[in-house]
């Protein structure tokens, strides 16, 4: 609430951005009057000029459409198979008993460790990328619904039965609506994973995508290249992160939080 | 008028003539009821109550004295151990159209805007039927211009007045009301008050209403029935044969309130010799 009235909701933005900036435009002046080397760290004219000639030469948009294809197939892997599982094991008692400890334990593997057994069985195509990154995306929205389906208020399903709806009515009616708020947030984290996982995914082996774009960067030591395509990765996270938001916004208008929080 | 279309539709379609019972007749009748958990705890003990077409009773009584179960066996809830609940002489063993619940807790669906929740027990109406029977309960509750919004942006008096719109426009013949107001302050209940009273003047359901609240039981009811506990069971009947509105100064009031309060303080002590139930619950009682 305090500090300068200036600083109101634009001006606080603006103030992040300083940092960065000044940052920037430091190691700019340290790099042009020969202060630094900036062999190992480009300035920021250099990185520009780098993922400006990606994008024209359209090389750019083939990587970032390889990249997205991956974690879009799978987040939709990931995201069903952890609806599926959450719905099922939170709905009948005896499939939790008998599945939901081997989930929990696998849950706590790192899922980079896979990445070797995957090679071996599945080689280095799309297969295994596809595969670990919809491991990645699966727990978070498994657990996410599970445990909305486990917490959903026993007295508003008094009230479905008041009302005498059907089974398939009160799912819809109340059940639905009642998880949807903690699935969107498991679905917002599993996006944020399938990011993390891509990396690593086509850090494995890959001949196009944002990945091998570090990959190459780093084995033809073009570290302008490597900076350009983190750049493109948070960029690109960051979109598809609003695009989800934006168009499951309209489901969660009634709650408090997820308004504030998004 | 409205009571008729209303059971055509919905409970008189198996109770034929039956269903359109003139003053007098009960419309809700209990027999024997009892209720044992699982663990052997008896929380109600052979009850018996019938109520008329449009009669408001209200049961009170201290905590533990099974009033909500008993709510919750009459709205089909729960399943009794013994004996039965009729509505229109049809047995309740399941939540049924013609009776309606309004909870302690508004508990309305916090993603339906006011107006959904109002109707949220019309799905089986036309689209247009539902529009005007929400709005003219929304009118009558005074949020007509609130209906879009959302209930977390109601207060707590609104919300009930919500919740006990939503029972209404289902049209029950029964309405069970579970301390609907405990959670209000004064001011607030008494408003509620009136426009319960407002809506039953409309379609004159039956009504049951668990109260803690004397001042409550004396302004709503005809009829005011003690609760005791342990096992729950009915303890003595106070008939409140004031004319509508009741004027809470009135000497006829205040009598009504100490005739209740002296039912009250008869049914805290130990059983009386005139009352013969099974000699084991007035050792166990104290």
């Amino acid at each position: 609430m305090g500090g300068v009235p200036l600083l109101r909701r634009g001006g606080r933005a603006g103030l992040g951005l300083l940092l960065p900036l000044l940052l920037a435009i430091g190691w700019e002046i340290a790099v042009a009057t020969g202060l630094a080397s900036g062999r190992l760290l480009p300035p920021p004219s250099r990185i520009g000029a780098t993922l400006w000639e990606l994008a024209a030469s359209g090389d750019l948009w083939m990587h970032v459409e390889a990249t997205l294809i991956r974690v879009g197939l799978g987040f939709l892997f990931g995201a069903a198979a952890g609806i599926l599982a959450g719905a099922l094991v939170a709905t009948i008692p005896v499939l939790r008993w008998l599945v939901d400890p081997s989930l929990q334990a696998l849950r706590a593997v790192p899922s980079l460790a896979w990445v070797p057994l995957f090679i071996l069985w599945f080689g280095i195509l799309e297969t295994p990328k596809v595969l670990l990154i919809a491991v990645g995306v699966f727990f978070p929205v498994y657990v996410g619904v599970s445990g909305a389906i486990a917490s959903v208020d026993r007295k508003l399903v008094e009230v479905g039965r008041i009302f005498r709806l059907s089974r398939p009515a009160l799912a819809r009616r109340i059940l639905l609506p009642a998880v949807l708020p903690a699935t969107l947030v498991g679905l917002r984290t599993g996006l944020g994973l399938g990011f993390l996982f891509v990396v690593a995914a086509e850090l494995m082996g890959a001949s196009e995508g944002l990945g091998y774009l570090l990959v190459d960067g780093q084995q033809f030591s073009k570290p302008d290249q490597i900076v350009a395509a983190i750049i493109a990765f948070a960029l690109v996270g960051k979109l598809a992160d609003m695009a989800l938001v934006t168009l499951t916004l309209p489901l969660t208008r009634w709650q408090d939080t997820a308004r504030d929080s998004l | 008028m409205t009571a008729g279309s209303r059971s055509a539709g919905t409970a008189g379609s198996r109770t034929g003539t039956r269903a359109r019972p003139g003053q007098g007749t009960p419309v809700l009748v209990i027999d024997d009821l009892s209720k044992t958990y699982a663990d052997g705890t008896r929380a109600l003990e052979a009850i018996g109550l019938s109520v008329k077409q449009g009669e408001i009773v209200a049961l009170i009584g201290g905590s533990g004295c099974g009033k909500t179960t008993l709510l919750r066996l009459i709205a089909g809830l729960d399943q009794a151990s013994r004996g039965f609940v009729q509505v229109d002489g049809e047995t309740i063993a399941e939540p049924h159209p013609s009776v309606g619940v309004v909870f302690q807790e508004p508990r309305l669906l916090p993603w339906l805007n006011v107006a959904d929740n109002v109707g949220f027990g019309l799905s089986g109406l036309g689209r247009s039927e539902r529009r005007a029977r929400v709005t003219h309960a929304l009118e009558r509750i005074g949020l007509a211009e609130h209906g879009g919004r959302w209930p977390r942006e109601l207060s707590g008096g609104q919300q009930q007045r919500v919740a006990i719109a939503r029972a209404f426009v289902a049209q029950p013949r029964v309405l069970l009301l579970d301390e609907p107001f405990s959670a209000l302050d004064a001011f607030t209940r008494k408003g509620l008050h009136d426009q319960l009273l407002d809506l039953w003047a409309e379609s004159k359901p039956t009504i049951v209403i668990v109260t803690h609240d004397v001042g409550e039981a004396v302004t709503l009811a005809d009829r005011v029935v003690v609760m005791r506990p342990r096992p729950g069971r009915l303890d003595e009947t106070v008939a409140i044969g004031l004319a509508r509105p009741r004027d809470p100064v009135a000497a006829t009031y205040e009598e009504a309130v100490r005739r209740v309060l002296a039912a009250l303080d008869h049914s805290l002590r130990p059983a009386a010799a005139n009352r013969p139930p099974a000699p084991e619950t007035r050792a166990s009682w104290w």
